[in-house]
């Protein structure tokens, strides 16, 4: 049990943290599409950089700046430039792909040095690993899953407790308003995007620095679609983003433990549910109609000042 | 001015898609020419990418055989990560080399085959002749098919597996249950058993062709469940990093990786396919005017199919058992399917005294007695 549970968190954490980026993205308003590609431009910068320098952190930092840098361009786009952000999103996510083909195509076969490998090793916390089923998904994992725990609860204190996140969930619910409030629209929207593709860039990062340390070709494999239904999952909360996260790793993973008893289920099956439960969700969302449940006002609209 | 941009936008996306999708305007023998001077120009259609590291890798190293070869007598084209359940995206690919001067269209995965097959039949493309890779189609003028006998390093590779378990548990992550895999999965189990009576088979079936993390989270579950030696029959090497991060042996496909980093103590050796094998005498006979549709079904005898060397880290024994079998299978006098085979629910598949023949192989829709699989 124990052992489904931790490899449940590895399956989780790309998603964890690419979910958080988009919640980021979306909360400021900006519904970017383009979160496969951003994540794979992490997944081979942060390789890249791995592999040349044998330093994790570095490698860490890249992947970061790499799916920053992806965002930085759908921030030009679609902010400054006003452009459609789901089209843009959409290139943004081909871009991604092609960009990971190009800077990897040299690294195929590849592996990351011993250096990286250890200092991604399992750490265990004493005490709290003894605890029984909370004990194994809180420890006896790598620093970069216990990372992505802590960036779940800075970015819930950011968004609920400070005033920089009550603006920046004011421009996304009301762009018109913020702005009249005094809130730099320009300012938030860029750092709020480029933040969010960083750790998209991030979450590719674990693919291919931790998961699968040896260079493969689009090592994301549809994780970013999946972290798109998630952000609705999750009603664009980071805690909510957590458990969900957990809960769609987990599944991508139970089906193979299953067959793997001898246990007879479709793998077909098991590989929909994450979509169909998002459906579900969005349908109870919907009728409840919570406020803090619903997407974001503003989310995917332009803005400028002059056509309000 | 906010209302241009998406504009702008759109059409250079469009532009952009259009000229991936090809066009099916200017269509003509433009580059037809004299059979001398000008190169025969071959479009491969892959599902995946050149580097795939697996699959279309192997279907590339043939290309390159290819070209290198004949040098400037040929010219290929290659158009990457088209989609095999898209019919028209398969049309669309082989419409796009045809422009660009192609006369051959080879098709490298199963999914192709719809696509080629109506092309050749439709009396448009009378002067293309259509390769595909891995179906059944064929005609009497212009489309032909190849594949190989995997049953044979396969069964090999089971050998290796059955001699090497402490566990008698063998891990196979399968990427979907059809014929192709299902007979792998069946060559591999009786090898096992062939040496190691006890040897039990965990199939996992994945559902997909290409997806490291999730075959290496497959390998995995296998593990977790006592499985010693890890096999496959999908694309990366997910599975290979999976068996050897618990000291455990892996068997490969399509690709040798004893040379990778973090694999030298658990890769094994790999079934592998040398598609040159089968394209260099049949673009030879295309160039000649002599070629006529054939179904191939290459053999380790041809070299088309083959075992990557085995590694330091399978036992002498096994090695020595290996090379015995793998001599007669060259000679032909080693049947993989041989009666009787019980599937794993007891019925009796291929009675006493019979053995499957190539059409038999492929009528396969069950897993032999000894495999268990979720699916």
């Amino acid at each position: 049990m124990s052992g489904f549970l931790a490899a449940a968190i590895v399956a989780a954490t790309p998603l964890l943290f690419a979910t958080l980026g988009e919640v980021i993205a979306e909360k400021s308003g900006s519904l970017n599409l383009g979160v496969e590609g951003m994540m794979l431009m992490g997944a081979v910068i942060g390789f890249t950089v791995a592999y040349g320098t044998g330093n994790p952190a570095a490698a860490m930092i890249a992947a970061f700046a790499a799916g920053g840098a992806g965002a930085f361009i759908f921030a030009i786009v679609t902010v400054s430039l006003q452009a459609n952000q789901v089209v843009t999103g959409l290139t943004l996510t081909i871009f991604g792909s092609g960009f990971s083909s190009f800077v990897g195509d040299r690294m195929i076969g590849q592996s990351v040095p011993a250096s990286v490998l250890k200092f991604f090793a399992p750490i265990d916390i004493p005490l709290i690993g003894d605890i029984p089923f909370v004990g194994s998904v809180l420890s006896g994992h790598d620093a970069f899953v216990y990372l992505g725990y802590v960036m779940v609860i800075v970015l819930s204190i950011y968004l609920y407790r400070t005033r920089a996140g009550l603006n920046m969930r004011a421009v996304g619910e009301n762009t018109a308003a913020a702005d009249a409030s005094g809130v730099n629209i320009t300012l938030y929207k860029y750092a709020h995007i480029i933040f969010g593709g960083g750790l998209c860039g991030l979450g590719g990062a674990y693919l291919s620095l931790v998961t699968v340390p040896i260079w493969q070709a689009d090592v994301v494999t549809g994780r970013g679609w999946i972290a798109v239904a998630l952000v609705i999952f999750a009603s664009w909360n980071p805690i909510k983003a957590f458990f969900g996260a957990f809960l769609f790793g987990a599944l991508s993973i139970l089906g193979l433990r299953l067959q793997s008893m001898g246990i007879h289920i479709s793998q077909y099956l098991v590989d929909l549910f994450p979509y169909a439960a998002t459906i579900v969700i969005v349908i109870i969302g919907t009728h409840k109609n919570r406020k803090e449940d619903l997407p974001p006002g503003n989310l995917s609209e332009p803005y400028s000042r002059e056509n309000r | 001015m906010r209302k241009i941009f998406p504009i702008v936008l759109f059409v250079i996306a469009l532009t952009v898609s259009l000229a991936a999708c090809g066009s099916d305007k200017d269509k003509g023998d433009g580059a037809a020419g004299e059979k001398s001077a000008e190169p025969l120009t071959i479009g491969f259609i892959y599902i995946g990418t050149v580097n795939d590291g697996g699959y279309t890798q192997a279907q590339d190293a043939g290309t390159k055989a290819v070209e290198s070869h004949f040098g400037d007598r040929v010219k290929a084209l290659r158009l990457e990560s088209i989609d095999d359940t898209n019919k028209q995206a398969a049309m669309d690919a082989a419409k796009q080399m045809i422009d660009q001067g192609a006369k051959v269209i080879v098709g490298t995965s199963f999914g192709f085959g719809e696509a080629l097959n109506e092309m050749a039949n439709s009396g448009d493309y009378d002067d293309i002749t259509f390769l595909h890779f891995s179906g059944s189609y064929i005609n009497d003028t212009n489309l032909g098919n190849y594949f190989g006998a995997m049953e044979e390093p396969r069964y090999l590779s089971g050998i290796i597996a059955g001699m090497q378990t402490e566990s008698n548990k063998l891990g196979y992550v399968a990427a979907y249950p059809y014929t192709e895999v299902q007979i792998g999965i069946n060559a591999f189990a009786l090898g096992a058993q062939s040496v190691n009576p006890d040897a039990e088979v965990k199939v996992v079936y994945i559902n997909s062709w290409y997806d490291p993390a999730k075959e290496k989270e497959a390998a995995e579950a296998l593990l977790s469940q006592g499985c010693d030696v890890i096999t496959q029959h999908a694309d990366t090497t997910g599975p290979q990093l999976a068996a050897a991060a618990a000291d455990k042996y892996a068997i490969g496909y399509n690709l040798d990786n004893s040379a990778v980093e973090g694999l030298e103590d658990a890769f094994l050796t790999a079934p592998i396919w040398n598609h040159e094998i089968f394209l260099i005498p049949t673009i030879q006979a295309i160039l000649d005017g002599t070629w006529e549709p054939e179904s191939y079904y290459g053999t380790m005898a041809d070299g088309y199919i083959d075992l990557a060397p085995l590694t330091k880290n399978v036992s002498a024994e096994a090695t020595a058992k290996v090379e015995e079998v793998m001599t007669k299978i060259k000679a032909g006098e080693f049947p993989i399917f041989v009666g009787p085979i019980k599937d794993n629910a007891g019925n009796v598949k291929v009675p006493e005294g019979q053995t499957l023949d190539r059409s038999g192989i492929w009528k396969t829709d069950y897993l032999v007695e000894g495999v268990t699989a979720g699916e």
